[in-house]
C-alpha cells in the first residue's frame, strides 16, 4: 500500500487522522497517486490540484524520501521507496501566510 | 419569543451568535472550519436551518460547506459521507463506474460553445490583459423562495448559480462576457463580485457590484446584463464618469422598494431610484464618505446606515472614533451613532459584507470589525454592545430571524 501524508486542514476535510493508506497500480507516480486519492477522497478535489488545469497549486508542495518532487512531471515514477510503501509521499502546505 | 442568529465568517473561521428577541445575552458557537478564511455564510430565507458557508484558502482553494440543521452540522453537498468510495460502485442501468468528484467546490468559468462566451482578459495592474482566473467566493446569496437555489459571486469576477443545494455550480457568463469586460480591472482586494442583491418581487432581475467595475443589473435571470453606472464619478479612473471601472463597494435595498438601491461608493454615498439607471449623491453631512458597507432599516425604507472611514489610504475611522452614521431622509441629513462605540483609539475597519440588520421591532443592527468585535444594537442604532470583542478579524456578519 502507498503512504500518503497530508496536512493537516485536508485531514479534517477528507475525516481522517495520521496516513492515507491507498492501493496504487504501478508505475507509481504523482498522478496515480492523486487520482487514488481523489477517488477515494472526494473532497479532496480541487485542494491538491486544480479543478480545471490539474496542476499542482502553487501553495502545495511534494516531497518523496527527502526530496522535492514539486516540479517533476506528474508521469515520473517516484522512489522505489514509495512505491514499496516503505516511505510515505508528503503533500504539504508551504509555510507562508498569517 | 424569536431567536437571532448572527453568522460571523472570519479570517480563522465561522462564528453563531444566538440569542432571543432581547438581544442581551449571547450563546458563542465556534470556530467552524477552524483555521480557514470564511469569507461569507448565509442562511436561506425560505428555510433558516439551510445555510451555505464559503470556506477558503490560499493554499486548497475554494471548499462549499453546507447545513441543514441552523449550523450544527454541515456538509459538502456535492460529496455527502454516504457517497464515499463504500458507496461507489457500477451503476447498473449504465455501466458506468459511479464516483462523486468534489462537484461542489468546482467553479469553472463556462466557455462551452452554447454560450459564446469565450475565456477572455481583463485588465491587470500593469495595463496588460490578464486571463480570468478563479479564486474563491465572496458572497452567497440564497434565493428568497427556494432553499436549494443559491448563488455565488466570486474572484475573477464572476456570477455563479447552484439549483440543487450547492452540489453543482454553472456560471451565469453573460456577465463575465459583457463587453465592458477587458476594462475591468482589480481592486486592491481582487477583481471580485462581491454584491449579490435578488429582487424579491422579480427573481428574473438581480443586481451584482464588482470591484472594480461598477453595478450590473440584469432583467432576464442573468442571460444579459447591463451596466448600471451612471452618476457615479471616481476620480482614480481616467474618465471618472466612464461607463465602468469604478469600485463599488456595496450595494442595498429594502424589500419593499427594489427600485431605490443605496450605494457606498469607494468614495460617496449614492442613491438610485430607478432600479440603478441613474445614481446621484447623498453623503450630506457625513465627516467623510469612504466607507465600504451600506444597509437599510427593516422596517423603514428611507433608513440607512453606514460607517465612515477615513479614507482610501488609511482604513480606518476618523478620529480613532468607531461611529455608525444613520440617515432617517434616504441620504444627505446623517447622524453619529456612537453610544455603546469606542470613541478613543479605535483603529478597526468595517467591511463590506460585515454588517446586517434582523426583521424585529425594534430592528437590530449588527456589525463585525477587522479588530474581531461584533456589535449589536438593539434599538436601530441608538445604543450599541459588544457580543464579542475577541475573534480573529471579521470578513462578513448575516442575521437570522427565526420566529
Amino acid at each position: 500500500m502507498i503512504r500518503v501524508v497530508l496536512p493537516q486542514h485536508l485531514r479534517t476535510l477528507a475525516g481522517v487522522d495520521g496516513e492515507v493508506l491507498l492501493a496504487v497500480d504501478a508505475p507509481v507516480t504523482q498522478r496515480s497517486i492523486l487520482d487514488a486519492l481523489e477517488a477515494r477522497y472526494p473532497m479532496l478535489c480541487g485542494t491538491i490540484r486544480d479543478h480545471a488545469t490539474r496542476k499542482r497549486r502553487p501553495l502545495v508542495r511534494f516531497f518523496a524520501c527527502a526530496e522535492d518532487v514539486s516540479h517533476e512531471s506528474p508521469d515520473a515514477p517516484l522512489p522505489d521507496a514509495i512505491a514499496r510503501g516503505d516511505e510515505p509521499f508528503i503533500v504539504i502546505g508551504a509555510v507562508a501566510g498569517g | 419569543m424569536a431567536t437571532i442568529r448572527v453568522l460571523v465568517g472570519t479570517r480563522k473561521g465561522a462564528f453563531i451568535l444566538t440569542a432571543d428577541g432581547k438581544r442581551k445575552d449571547w450563546k458563542v458557537s465556534g470556530p467552524h472550519f477552524a483555521g480557514w478564511e470564511i469569507y461569507h455564510l448565509k442562511g436561506s430565507p425560505a428555510d433558516p436551518d439551510r445555510i451555505y458557508a464559503s470556506q477558503s484558502s490560499s493554499w486548497f482553494g475554494q471548499v462549499i460547506q453546507r447545513s441543514n440543521d441552523g449550523g450544527k452540522t454541515w456538509e459538502q453537498p456535492g460529496t455527502p459521507r454516504e457517497d464515499w468510495v463504500e458507496n461507489a460502485g457500477m451503476n447498473p442501468d449504465t455501466g458506468e463506474f459511479v464516483m462523486p468528484k468534489g462537484e461542489s467546490n468546482k467553479f469553472v468559468y463556462d466557455t462551452s460553445p452554447e454560450t459564446g462566451r469565450p475565456l477572455t482578459t481583463h485588465q491587470w495592474y500593469d495595463g496588460t490583459q490578464h486571463p480570468w482566473e478563479f479564486k474563491r467566493v465572496w458572497h452567497l446569496e440564497p434565493s428568497p423562495h427556494d432553499p436549494d437555489v443559491v448563488y455565488a459571486g466570486v474572484e475573477d469576477a464572476a456570477l455563479f448559480k447552484s439549483t440543487d443545494g450547492g452540489k453543482t455550480w454553472r456560471e451565469l457568463a453573460g456577465l463575465r462576457g459583457h463587453e465592458s469586460g477587458p476594462q475591468w480591472q482589480p481592486g486592491a482586494g481582487g477583481m471580485c463580485l462581491h454584491t449579490i442583491v435578488l429582487d424579491p418581487n422579480d427573481p428574473e432581475r438581480i443586481f451584482v457590484a464588482i470591484s472594480a467595475a461598477g453595478a450590473f443589473r440584469t432583467d432576464d435571470g442573468g442571460k444579459t446584463w447591463r451596466p448600471i453606472n451612471r452618476g457615479l464619478v471616481s476620480q482614480f479612473i481616467p474618465n471618472p464618469e466612464a461607463e465602468v471601472g469604478h469600485c463599488v463597494h456595496r450595494i442595498a435595498f429594502h424589500p419593499s422598494r427594489p427600485d431605490t438601491l443605496f450605494m457606498q461608493k469607494h468614495w460617496d454615498v449614492m442613491r438610485s431610484d430607478d432600479g440603478g439607471a441613474t445614481w446621484y449623491e447623498v453623503s450630506g453631512n457625513l465627516p467623510t464618505d469612504f466607507g465600504f458597507p451600506i444597509d437599510v432599516h427593516a422596517h423603514e425604507p428611507e433608513t440607512i446606515y453606514v460607517v465612515p472611514i477615513k479614507s482610501d489610504s488609511e482604513h480606518y475611522p476618523p478620529d480613532g472614533k468607531l461611529r455608525v452614521y444613520r440617515s432617517r431622509t434616504g441620504g444627505h441629513e446623517w447622524e453619529p451613532l456612537t453610544k455603546g462605540l469606542p470613541q478613543e483609539n479605535c483603529y478597526v475597519n468595517v467591511l463590506r459584507d460585515a454588517m446586517a440588520v434582523d426583521l424585529l421591532d425594534p430592528c437590530g443592527i449588527y456589525f463585525g470589525t477587522t479588530g474581531g468585535q461584533v456589535y449589536v444594537s438593539p434599538d436601530s442604532g441608538d445604543t450599541w454592545a459588544p457580543i464579542v470583542r475577541d475573534l480573529p478579524p471579521v470578513l462578513s456578519v448575516e442575521v437570522q430571524t427565526i420566529r
